[in-house]
């Protein structure tokens, strides 16, 4: 790997000088000799493999889990890793998050348990102890098949007990002053096993690159592009990482429009969302685990164009615009248009995406967006929607819904909305109209779900959004758990 | 009542028998250092090995040319059925397991052929140039398909008590009906995989993540062509295992000491998740037929059940499966008049296995779905009727095997469950909450749990422990049990460290290993602690009654006078500490090593004739969950989980209930969110965490109640009068699936009864109420 890349581990630069720059974190921990971190999947589901990136907020450190198992390693340039080896003190002290597993029998196997280790110490370094189902949302991403989880979640609120100190918060200033010393100006290049590398910091310097490398694979999260590497064995000639172009990071609201980088994880991304539009926040919730979401972005989760991402049912429906960008010039376009079938996307040779835009809630207007798993928490939806209502004295005067996980794209169920549109909003209006939905589809059966299975459902989430509307209990169903 | 398995409580230990102990590699655990086999520093000349799996499920294999591969880079061998020295079939009770196919491929996913290269990456091109041709053959998929081809790994059984017939026609009610219930994947974190280390004059060494060393080291010979002893396979720790890694490993381990021996070099092989999920074994799918008779209380007069199990493509375990489903085809209830007909269907598909209760689940759960059925006929509480058919204690207490079950707890467990968890008042809550509701709905129930411990084939019932004692005192010790999670090289230390009254710390637990305790049982059928918790106890106790001796003859005293307390030796008015009792007995020349061996009293089975006694003792349990149900979508949770549980006198409290929670939260797996699903070509499409789901944490009930059973000392001669734990609390989330299926009900007010296949996913519960629906 020419160039070479640098991270803090340990209390110390590292300097990774060779190698291939889609060898995963993981895989490299393993071959140095760091095994604590143990492969469970390696796509980003069990969180066997979870370690923690620090990055520098001034003197202090923001900590987040992430899925070491489709993390490449160049993506922790200017960054400071820990791993479940870092955690135990000098003197052999167990971390307080180490301790409570061990005082709650939280461990059998003991496989996923760096994994939970390093979960656990991620929250306990960012937040205070948060509710049940903050916890549950906390270790979503973390599989345990001993423990039945009991003990997990015991510990994790033993693990308060004595207050918040460790010795990573002491360690702060030193680490950011470490982290400042390796801060880089200008784009990482680095290659190696037939591998092109770069981390261009600006929008600017994006452009020039993907206009010149029209065929690389442009890597935000990972969340996707890292089983292309790990469970499809593809090898790259180039790749374009998005994650420090700062520009793209930005989440922004003006002028009525919320405004997201396609670089912007979406635990950056989720604050803002759920304040205008509160059940697509608890959608992103549900969308990926905390490691997912640290890692993922919604611009790449659009921007791959799958017909079963979560989150474009949502931004279809409440009229959102993808912003692309070639060169120097940049376009817009509905985010509906943007899919042009499986897998194939209006984006250009050379084009990225640059940000999604989100118009506010319009006053009085009804929003919803749900998805239907086999579980809960970090589950691939067998159907998720994406609805948006405005009504004019009782009648509905406009009326959108989108669909993920009934087409190859995501797609607009324009029968429903035309069966609909200046209908009266009532269930009898709303029940005739359902058998539009059946024009809008032709359902598959797969391992997610039957097609008989996800026609039911998508009649009966439109159902659930007119319960919802006129307040009915249960209507919200019995999904959330916070 | 003398008592001899039983030490009396001393002060003055740390870590013995009934203490809440940790886990012995807690710490290890936490801080990542503790070993699994992909963790182990690698030898210089380590090739990593692939193994190609077939791509169809039924096909004759026309060409298979391994000659491309080696054109790839890095690449040391290539082998098929054709290179193996020994024995092709590994087989573990009856053949038709190939290590590697030959002419036939029997499923999509099976072995074909096995490459070893310098690095994984190597490997895995090099296998992908392997020229394979296949002929297709027609597959068979389903257990409908095989019944229909009568397609069976082996013969059916019959169990029978009575005259089933002549009370069906008698019995003033009758139902029939069939249901069904998916397989499970075990989801073990660490995937399969196993180290082979060639070494001289034909030995091999394998480290394999297995559940059954012997079995390992037994196959490996047999596939190399070299007696049991050149093979030694050692085991510090799994990554869980759940059955899975008792027959599956051999195949790892096998291929990777063929590699080796071919190629003079250490050969790792390490599964993909992916491979892993396609390559091995799952808990068996099973259809359930029956046809029940009843009086009006929903007493059970006559009962014929058929219960069917998927096997796939081979006999492994399988026929001690189906047996062990036909076992609990009773659950906790007097069958009276019975027939249960077990079948064996054989499939195209990966040969189904061992998984945690090990077909009990299966039958478990067909009894309890009559029971339910025949509750909702008569529009009973499903509760009231599984209390009027519960097994008695001296009277209706005879088994469809003809085995007396003498040690029945449930009428005293159930009682006081219900009391625990308000099972009355939550009933009535329940259904004033669903008299109020359309839209969610909510269901209750309470089911209880008899498992039999003991290996139904008698001859596994055995261990062998070893113990050394060395100057210092400390204590070495190994034995046949492995460690996958489950706590029983702790337990067992306990079990130790209480014969020789020293802190558990002065114990130390080591891999377990065929070069030290030979001809072991799998960890299985959960033994582990039953078995070498008794045969360690019978090395230490040698070795304590040598000392014994030697520190009488020492002090001129008789026998008796001598006690061991609280790491120390006294007798006759003389004391010293066990470090210097150990010392004194080396110069005195007395042996501190000893094995130990145990073989389980009483049990007898015939099974030509259905008889007989194959369980040495039961296990109980019962718990009450609580769902809700959303009508629109079928999406669930499991609001509350209420669970009592008998361990006998728990020797390590800390590890039973940790068993009791993970085994509930794996059942509840298996029941509701884990759906294997295969394509029409007979591919499995759940292969990975993305598609197939086990339980999160927040999956959990908000309520999750658990509690030891207390005041029911295991009646038979048990070590320190526990019992086993391993698999019966998995059985206990069968009262989530009724529970759902009581929710389900409640969509009608009571007035139909659905049926719902497991795993109850949300689309099976939506489709279940739709169909009550229009029952209705």
């Amino acid at each position: 790997m020419t160039g070479g890349i640098r991270f803090v581990m340990g209390g110390e630069v590292v300097t990774v000088a060779h190698g291939d720059p889609i060898e995963t974190v993981l895989q490299w921990l393993r071959a140095t000799g760091r095994v604590g971190t143990k492969e469970g999947c390696a796509e980003g589901d069990c969180g066997a493999c979870t370690v923690v990136i620090g990055e520098a907020d001034g003197d202090a450190i923001r900590y987040r889990a992430v899925n070491a198992c489709i993390q490449f390693l160049p993506t922790l340039d200017g960054k400071q890793l820990i791993t479940v080896e870092d955690l135990k003190g000098p003197d052999g002290a167990l971390h307080p998050a180490q301790r409570a597993m061990v005082d709650c029998h939280a461990s059998q196997c003991g496989f996923c348990t760096p994994g939970f280790v390093m979960s656990l110490f991620a929250l306990y370094r960012s937040s205070e102890l948060p509710d049940r189902a903050g916890l549950c949302d906390t270790l979503a991403g973390n599989l345990c098949r001993c423990t039945g989880y009991q003990p997990i979640l015991e510990a994790a609120e033993r693990m308060y007990d004595g207050g918040r100190a460790d010795r990573f918060a002491a360690a702060e200033p030193k680490t950011a002053a470490l982290l400042r010393s390796i801060r880089r100006g200008g784009t990482l290049s680095v290659e190696g096993a037939g591998t092109r590398f770069f981390a261009p910091r600006d929008l600017a310097a994006l452009a020039r690159l993907a206009a010149e490398y029209p065929d690389a694979w442009l890597l935000a999260g990972g969340t996707d592009i890292g089983l292309w590497v790990t469970k499809q064995h593809r090898r790259p000639k180039t790749v374009i990482y998005l994650g420090e172009v700062a520009e793209l990071k930005r989440v922004a609201e003006a002028d009525g429009v919320l405004e997201i980088g396609a670089g912007a994880p979406y635990t950056e991304v989720l604050p803002m969302v759920a304040g205008h539009y509160p059940g697509f926040g608890r959608l992103i919730h549900r969308l990926g685990s905390v490691q997912i979401r640290n890692a993922g972005t919604l611009g790449g989760n659009v921007a791959n164009g799958s017909p079963i991402g979560d989150g474009m049912p949502a931004l279809i429906a409440f009229g959102a615009e993808i912003v692309l960008q070639k060169g120097g010039s940049t376009r817009a376009l509905a985010l509906e248009d943007f899919y042009l079938g499986y897998r194939e996307t209006a984006l250009a040779p050379g084009e990225f995406v640059r940000a999604v835009r989100l118009d506010l809630p319009r006053p009085g207007a009804r929003y919803a967006t749900w998805k239907v798993s086999k579980r809960f928490d970090q589950d691939i939806s067998a159907v998720a929607a994406g609805f948006a209502l405005d009504l004019d004295g009782g009648r509905v005067a406009g009326f959108r819904a989108a669909y993920g996980g009934m087409a190859a794209i995501p797609k607009r169920a324009t029968h429903l909305e035309q069966a609909l549109t200046g209908q009266p909003w009532t269930l009898e209006a709303v029940t005739a109209a359902l058998p539009a939905l059946d024009r809008d589809f032709q359902l598959l059966t797969d391992m997610r779900a039957s097609g008989a299975y996800r026609a039911r459902i998508a009649r009966n989430l439109v159902l659930r959004f007119y319960l919802q509307s006129t307040g009915q209990a249960g209507a919200e169903g019995v999904a959330a758990h916070g | 009542m003398a008592d001899d398995t039983r030490p009396p409580r001393r002060p003055g230990i740390r870590g013995g028998v009934a203490t809440a102990l940790a886990h012995d590699s807690a710490h290890k655990h936490v801080t990542g250092e503790a070993v699994y086999i992909d963790d182990m520093p690698e030898l210089p000349g380590t090739l990593m090995a692939y193994i190609l799996l077939s791509d169809r499920a039924h096909a004759r294999v026309r060409r298979l040319d391994v000659g491309p591969a080696w054109s790839a880079p890095g690449i040391h061998a290539a082998m098929t059925a054709a290179d193996v020295p020994g024995e092709v079939d590994i087989g573990p009770v009856f053949p038709g397991d190939p290590v590697l196919a030959g002419e036939l491929v029997e499923y999509a996913g099976q072995a074909v052929a096995v490459v070893a290269a310098e690095t994984l990456e190597q490997a895995r091109a090099a296998a992908g140039l392997i020229d394979v041709e296949y002929e297709d053959l027609p597959a068979i998929l389903t257990i409908d398909q095989a019944m229909e081809a009568h397609s069976f790994v082996s013969p059916p059984l019959t169990m029978r008590i009575g005259d089933s017939a002549k009370a069906l026609a008698a019995a003033p009610h009758r139902l029939s009906g069939e249901f069904r219930m998916g397989g499970q994947d075990h989801f073990y974190l660490e995937g399969q995989i196993a180290y082979a280390w060639p070494g001289e004059d034909g030995d091999m060494a394998v480290y394999s993540s297995t559940q059954h060393p012997s079995e390992v080291q037994h196959l490996v010979a047999k596939v190399l062509d070299r007696p049991d002893h050149a093979v030694t396979v050692e085991v510090r720790r799994m990554g869980g295992g759940f059955g899975g890694k008792e027959t599956q490993p051999a195949l790892l381990a096998c291929l990777s000491a063929l590699l080796a021996d071919k190629t003079g070099r250490p050969v790792k092989l390490r599964l993909d998740r992916d491979d892993d999920m396609i390559l091995t074994g799952k808990r068996h799918g099973f259809r359930v037929r029956y046809d029940v008779g009843f009086d009006s209380d929903g007493r059970l007069g006559g009962l014929e059940m058929e219960l069917a199990g998927r096997c796939g493509m081979s006999p492994d375990l399988s026929n001690a499966i189906v047996d062990r489903a036909m076992f609990h085809a009773d659950n906790g209830y007097f069958l009276g008049d019975a027939t249960i007909v077990g079948h064996r269907c054989k499939t195209n598909t990966v040969s189904d296995t061992a998984f945690r209760g090990f077909g009990g689940p299966q039958g478990m759960l067909a009894i309890e779905y009559v029971i339910d059925e025949i509750a909702r006929t008569l529009g009973r509480d499903p509760l009231q009727v599984r209390k009027f058919n519960l097994y008695g204690k001296k009277t209706r207490n005879t088994t469809h095997y003809h085995q007396k079950i003498t040690d029945n707890i449930l009428p005293d467990l159930i009682p006081a469950l219900e009391r625990s968890s308000g099972y009355a008042e939550r009933r009535r809550r329940v259904d004033a909450f669903n008299a109020e509701n359309d839209l969610v709905k909510k269901g209750l129930a309470l089911t209880p749990v008899k498992f039999g411990i003991s290996f139904t084939a008698t001859h596994l019932n055995q261990a062998g422990a070893l113990v050394h004692v060395y100057q210092d005192g400390s204590v070495q010790l190994n034995h046949g049990g492995t460690e996958m999670g489950q706590g029983v090289y702790t337990k067992v230390a306990q079990i130790v460290a209480e014969e020789f009254q020293i802190d558990v710390d002065r114990v130390r637990i080591t891999a377990t290993t065929t070069g030290k305790v030979p001809n072991t049982s799998p960890t299985a059928a959960s033994s582990g602690t039953d078995l070498n918790g008794q045969a360690a106890k019978a090395a230490a106790r040698a070795i304590r009654d040598r000392m014994a001796k030697m520190f009488a003859d020492h002090f001129r005293l008789n026998r008796h006078e001598v006690v061991f307390e609280a790491n120390a030796v006294r007798g006759g008015g003389h004391e010293m500490s066990f470090r210097q009792l150990a010392k004194l007995a080396y110069m005195n020349r007395v042996s501190l090593s000893s094995t130990g061996f145990y073989k389980t009293p009483k049990i007898a089975w015939d099974r030509d004739a259905g008889r007989g006694r194959p369980f040495y003792y039961f296990a109980y349990g019962a718990a009450v969950s609580e769902v809700m149900v959303d009508t629109l979508t079928g999406e669930h949770r499991l609001t509350q989980g209420d669970i009592l549980h008998d361990c006998g006198d728990s020797i390590n409290p800390a590890i039973d209930l940790g068993q009791i929670e993970g085994g509930f939260v794996q059942g509840y797996g298996w029941l509701t969110s884990e759906e294997l699903w295969w394509d029409d070509r007979g591919h499995l499409r759940t292969h990975a965490p993305s598609t197939y789901k086990i339980p999160t944490a927040g999956d959990i009930p908000t309520s999750f109640r658990v509690t030891l059973a207390h005041g029911h000392p295991n009646r038979e001669n048990v070590i320190h009068r526990s019992k086993a734990v391993g698999e019966p609390p998995l059985m206990l989330a069968i009262s989530a699936f009724l529970a759902l299926k009581d929710a389900v009900a409640a969509t009608t007010g009571h007035k139909a009864s659905p049926r719902l296949d497991a795993p109850a996913t949300p689309e099976r519960v939506l489709m279940a109420i739709e169909e009550v629906r229009r029952q209705r």
